[in-house]
């Protein structure tokens, strides 16, 4: 076991190189530098800020004090945003990002294996055919059509919950719409994979010998079978990481949540290099460590991968 | 398989031939939206701001905040979206064919190295990286297409390098080097003319994910750029006039899951068709 974790380790560190050095090359080598903003600068003033901002090294000096600088923590100054540097940016939003990311994914898993299993168990029956509908709902409809309709529906026209905004950071009223828009596209693959996984697993040999030994049903589904159907889902958790990350973008943007999806967004539209350059290194990492974890936890779960 | 079985199961898929019907249906009104629309695109009516649809008066989908003909603008946003889609989809086929026929042809050592860093690339959150390259090159309507091609080939590598290597063990191929033909001239003639099966499947794929990429970035305001207009520029727009009128956000939105639906359908479909084994 701890040699498969040291390699996982091992192994997830060229991932993390390849997203350093991929942004650090786009950075660098594309044309236009953060000062071509169209203002008419003089040589001089040029020359002083490119020197203060390194950018008159070479390029692997430039490369090595970046990764440096991030090794420390450090993702450098934003280009926009005078008062803050990109750590202190990420450092304000990724709470509130990290909370509404973490609740999405607990209500993805939760709601997408219940309706996944009940569909299952009802196969080819009406409502299994609407769990189909629903997920197919759910993939069609993206994240950026599915959270303003719930905003108008639920928010302006019923009134039953805020329409925008987060609260004071304590609020549950603020968080339902934001998690059940960013969970939705999740919830409705997670539906998907587990209703097929399910049925596969139901069709097993050894579902008919728990049955044969006389276990109660609740016992066969959740300790047997439902152990084989999760497997599925459990590699699909990396994905789904990186789509929930991705979709926080749009639902950060319309649900007014300061998050680092709204700094992202905006950065980009400023046309901040580095702030843009940072949460990428930084989503990139997260993205990294979490498909560790779930490499893990796979391995915890499925027996044959830890004794190969 | 045989590619004529394939695609008569194909025809006789309810499913699949009804997403083919409605994706024909949307690229025909996106094609002839100039000639359907009674409207121009851009001609803003200051009397009927924000107007519910009229079909009198010839507003099928009502008007935008700016007072223009929401018809017309769906349907050139459809000719963007599917522009876009389509080409960013050519892109990531050059790039995944290439790719992918090299890595399975040659094999051994430079395959485990080439699918090792698919892998990698695979599990980045890519739309980050699209969103990167347009903030540092610009946001032409060229630059993203060219962007979310160069992101998305991912799949179309895995699917053609797998292919690839059952295609190398046939008779044909040792034959070919048999008469010494080079590498470079087994991968060009012989390997990647025998690859279409597969590479459509997975262009059915990529289309509505570059199509919802493309949406994706527009409606942050990070794609396409007024006076062109897509899916996702109406949408976003939609979606900031929402309170006042909801058939903004309403008719693109629907006429984009409508796309994504045609897509999922036909995709599905034409993979039962070509690996009936299922």
């Amino acid at each position: 076991m701890l040699s498969i974790l040291l390699k996982r380790f091992f192994g997830a560190i060229p991932t993390l190189f390849v997203i350093i050095t991929l942004t650090f090359l786009m950075m660098r080598l594309t044309p236009g530098g953060p000062f071509d903003t169209g203002r008419v600068v003089s040589p001089e003033v040029q020359a002083n800020l490119m020197r203060a901002y390194h950018l008159d090294e070479p390029l692997f000096s430039q490369y090595l004090r970046y990764l440096g600088d991030l090794a420390r923590g450090d993702f450098g100054p934003s280009f926009t945003s005078k008062d803050f540097s990109v750590t202190q940016l990420i450092r304000q939003g990724f709470p509130v990002s990290l909370q509404l990311g973490l609740s999405a994914m607990a209500m993805a898993l939760v709601v997408g294996l219940g309706l996944g299993t009940f569909g299952a168990l009802h196969r080819n029956r009406p409502s299994d055919h609407a769990v189909i509908v629903f997920a197919m709902v759910g993939i069609i409809v993206p994240s950026f059509v599915m959270a303003p309709i719930l905003t108008l529906v639920f928010g302006v026209t019923l009134h039953w919950l805020p329409a925008g905004g987060w609260g004071d950071g304590h609020q549950l009223s603020y968080k339902i719409l934001p998690v059940v828009a960013l969970a939705l596209p999740r919830i409705s693959s997670i539906a998907r994979l587990s209703r097929s996984s399910m049925i596969e697993a139901l069709e097993q040999p050894f579902i008919r010998t728990a049955y044969a030994k006389g276990l109660p049903r609740r016992l066969v589904l959740f300790r047997h079978a439902m152990r084989a159907a999760i497997l599925p889902v459990v590699s699909y958790l990396g994905p789904a990481t990186a789509g929930i990350i991705t979709g926080s973008i749009v639902v950060e943007q319309v649900f007014s949540i300061p998050g680092i999806g709204r700094y992202f967004v905006d950065a980009a539209l400023n046309r901040d290099y580095t702030l843009v350059a940072g949460v990428v290194v930084f989503y990139g990492c997260i993205i990294v460590l979490f498909n560790l974890i779930v490499d893990i936890l796979y391995g915890v779960l499925d027996p044959r991968v830890s004794r190969r | 398989m045989t590619a004529d079985s394939g695609w008569r199961r194909l025809l006789r898929n309810p499913m699949a031939m009804a997403g083919l019907t409605v994706l024909g249906l949307i690229l025909l009104l996106a094609l002839f939206g100039p000639f359907l629309a009674a409207h121009e695109i851009d001609e803003v009516f200051w009397d009927r701001i924000g107007a519910p649809p009229d079909f009198a008066a010839g507003f099928y989908f009502g008007t935008d905040a700016n007072g223009r003909d929401l018809f017309a603008r769906t349907l050139a946003g459809a000719r963007v979206s599917l522009l876009v889609g389509t080409a960013a989809s050519l892109i990531s086929l050059v790039i995944g064919v290439t790719y992918g026929a090299i890595a399975g042809y040659l094999g051994g050592r430079i395959d485990a190295v080439m699918m090792r860093i698919v892998d990698i690339l695979y599990s980045l959150p890519f739309v980050f990286f699209v969103i990167l390259l347009t903030v540092y090159v610009g946001r032409s309507l060229s630059t993203i297409f060219i962007t979310i091609g160069a992101v998305i080939w991912l799949d179309m590598a895995r699917i053609v390098r797998g292919q690839t290597l059952s295609l190398k063990q046939r008779e044909f191929i040792e034959a070919a080097r048999a008469f010494g033909a080079t590498d470079r001239r087994i991968i060009l003639r012989h390997i990647i003319p025998n690859l279409w099966g597969p590479v459509i499947i997975s262009m059915l794929l990529v289309i509505p994910d570059a199509i919802l990429t493309e949406s994706f970035l527009s409606f942050l305001g990070l794609g396409v750029q007024e006076p062109n207009t897509s899916w996702g520029v109406l949408i976003g727009d939609g979606a900031q006039n929402m309170m006042e009128t909801p058939w903004m956000l309403l008719f693109p939105g629907a006429f984009l899951a409508l796309t994504l639906l045609a897509f999922n359908f036909l995709g599905d479909g034409l993979r039962d068709a070509m690996d009936p084994k299922e």
